[in-house]
């Protein structure tokens, strides 16, 4: 699903955000990339999204090539996977049914069948009763699922989360992680970038660790990796 | 409903070829509808600098309308006039048959509304009448007036009466052709200048209309460039992100174009009597007319259009820029 081939990142400014990052994720795996503040964890997802192009290496994610990717088909590639914020990033202009809607408004469905979707995302994090309200008054954490509900509504190949839980309290962060782990087994691959180490460990799944830059560590404490 | 993705098949490795699916046409035209709509509820919900807008978009196309409205009226107005302006034929054929067969032939013709004729006797009457000087002509010997037919022409266009000055003044028995159309023919080439100003007043105009929509949408792009970025980020299209705001500048022109000829109906509502007055003192029955059914729907056709190109100006130079970091 993922392959990373001896990819770095120099921003302008210098900085030397990833460098000679190599390593594979395959279909329906979940794995969490973990690191220090500053160590690259958001660059490498940026690098998926096609936020930041890599200055050297090559990264194919889902078949595609990425350094073959054009501008226009830059949208449909990102169609195809799933991005959940740390800050959610939700619209406070519309409903809760809104925004989980809008990949699929945005990917052309078909009314009738678009509203089917977005019930069934919403059914999923358990916010079905919440369609009608504004996101502002809601919990962050069920901010947070209505984000994952949009992320999965258009049953994206992958899934990828940058510090997912990074606002929550204990008790919610292992709820969202539960959503994740349940999404991975029907066969959707995730990547959840998070520093917070207690919870990672817990959850006995690969870790790709980063220190400064560099990938200094890819395994597991349990037996999923 | 399962989460489980959609089957793919795809190899790894294989060459970077995204599928690019083609809408459905109901899709499209959600698409479309939702777009604006949704741009038309934003300036409805922010109505004061919504109409402070429609009212400078307004005023300047209100402007070269008015000036347009003007002119045309100024020249069917001269047209008008021109009908209550006869042509003189003063003969030197004195034969009555002769006179009668032309009175009857001018009288056929197509491009000729009225004849009169009037013999010397007549006219030296009419002379004695007015001038008063009844004793001093008596002592003439001969009546030095000539025939005279009056010639009412059927056109009231400049060059038609010009064609027909020509052609009396080629006929047999025809001493001199009076016809005062020198006055509308400096009418018309003055109306044609100004025409040619107001075009390009017009012009300058649709550009500064162009100019402020397309700031007003650029103002609106960096309000919701959080929202463009989220957009962008879950596979928005170029063309979808700019969609709402190409609505946006549609409204904003058609607003104004409605502006414009509310502002230019009340113009001639206010201008109706002073002008009728005038006009009645020149015994014209003119009335002057405004921008017609077709005109209105021309009007917001490109002010309209107007707000389209300047959204689509201002789109092509902000939005690429705002990218997701
Ligand atoms: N847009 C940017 N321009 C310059 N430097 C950046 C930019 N984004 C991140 N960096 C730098 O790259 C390094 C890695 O950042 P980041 O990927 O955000 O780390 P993490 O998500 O693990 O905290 C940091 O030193 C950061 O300062
Ligand atoms: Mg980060």
């Amino acid at each position: 699903m993922i392959k990373f081939d001896d990819v770095s990142k120099r921003y302008p400014s210098g900085q030397e955000a990833l460098s000679h990052v190599s390593f594979q994720i395959a279909d329906g795996e979940l794995a969490f990339v973990t690191g220090h503040s500053g160590a690259g964890k958001s660059t490498l997802l940026k690098l998926i999204m096609q936020m930041e192009l890599p200055s050297s290496g090559q990264l194919i994610v889902n078949g595609h090539n990425l350094s073959r990717l054009t501008r226009s088909q830059l949208p449909y590639y990102r169609r195809t996977i799933g991005l959940v914020f740390q800050d959610h990033q939700l619209l406070f202009d519309r409903s809760v049914y809104d925004n989980v809607a809008l990949p699929l408004q945005i990917a052309g469905y078909e009314p009738r069948e678009a509203a089917r979707r977005v019930r069934a995302a919403l059914d999923k994090v358990g916010l079905l009763s919440k369609e009608a309200q504004t996101p502002l008054a809601l919990s962050t954490g069920e901010q947070q699922r209505v984000g994952i509900a949009r992320a999965v509504v258009n049953k994206p190949a992958l899934l990828l989360a940058d510090e997912p839980t990074g606002n929550l309290d204990p008790e919610l962060a292992a709820e969202i992680m539960g959503l994740f782990e349940q999404f991975s087994q029907v066969g959707v691959s995730v990547l959840i970038a998070s520093h917070d180490h207690n919870l990672i460990a817990r959850m006995e799944h690969r870790m790709l660790r980063l220190e400064q830059g560099r990938l200094v560590g890819d395994g597991s404490k349990g037996s999923k990796a | 409903m399962s989460l489980r993705p959609e089957p793919r098949t795809r190899p790894e490795n294989r060459a970077a070829t995204v599928q690019v699916p083609s809408n459905s046409l109901l899709a499209v035209y959600s698409q479309h509808q939702s777009a604006a709509v949704d741009s038309l509820h934003r300036l409805l919900n922010e109505p004061l600098g919504s109409a402070m807008a429609c009212l400078v978009i307004g005023i300047a196309l209100a402007l070269p309308l008015a000036l347009f409205l003007f002119l045309q009226n100024l020249q069917s107005m001269g047209g008008s006039l021109d009908q209550h302006g006869n042509i003189s034929v003063f003969m030197h054929e004195h034969n009555p048959v002769e006179l009668a067969r032309m009175q009857k032939m001018l009288g056929t013709r197509k491009d000729v509304k009225k004849v009169t004729y009037t013999t010397p006797d007549q006219a030296l009457q009419e002379f004695e009448a007015k001038s008063g000087f009844g004793e001093a002509l008596a002592t003439l010997a001969e009546n030095p007036l000539p025939p005279l037919f009056e010639v009412q022409p059927a056109s009231d266009k400049a060059e038609d009466v010009k064609t027909l000055v020509n052609y009396l003044q080629g006929l047999p028995g025809v001493d001199a052709v009076q016809a005062d159309i020198q006055w509308l023919q400096r009418l018309n080439a003055m109306v044609a200048v100004a025409q040619k100003l107001a075009l390009l007043l017009a012009l300058l105009l649709g550009l500064g209309v162009m100019l402020v929509i397309g700031n007003t949408v650029r103002l609106a792009i960096a309000n919701r460039s959080a929202e463009i970025v989220v957009v962008k980020l879950v596979g928005g299209t170029d063309s979808y992100v700019a969609r709402p705001f190409l609505y946006t500048g549609l409204w904003y022109g058609v607003g104004g174009g409605i502006t414009a000829l509310v502002l230019v109906a009340l113009c001639m509502w206010g201008m109706s009597g002073p002008v009728s007055r005038l006009l009645a003192s020149y015994d014209s029955g003119y009335q002057l007319s405004g921008v017609s059914v077709s005109g209105g729907f021309a009007v917001l056709l490109i002010a309209g259009a107007l707000g389209w190109l300047g959204a689509l100006l201002s789109v092509l130079r902000h939005l690429r820029a705002i990218e997701p970091r």
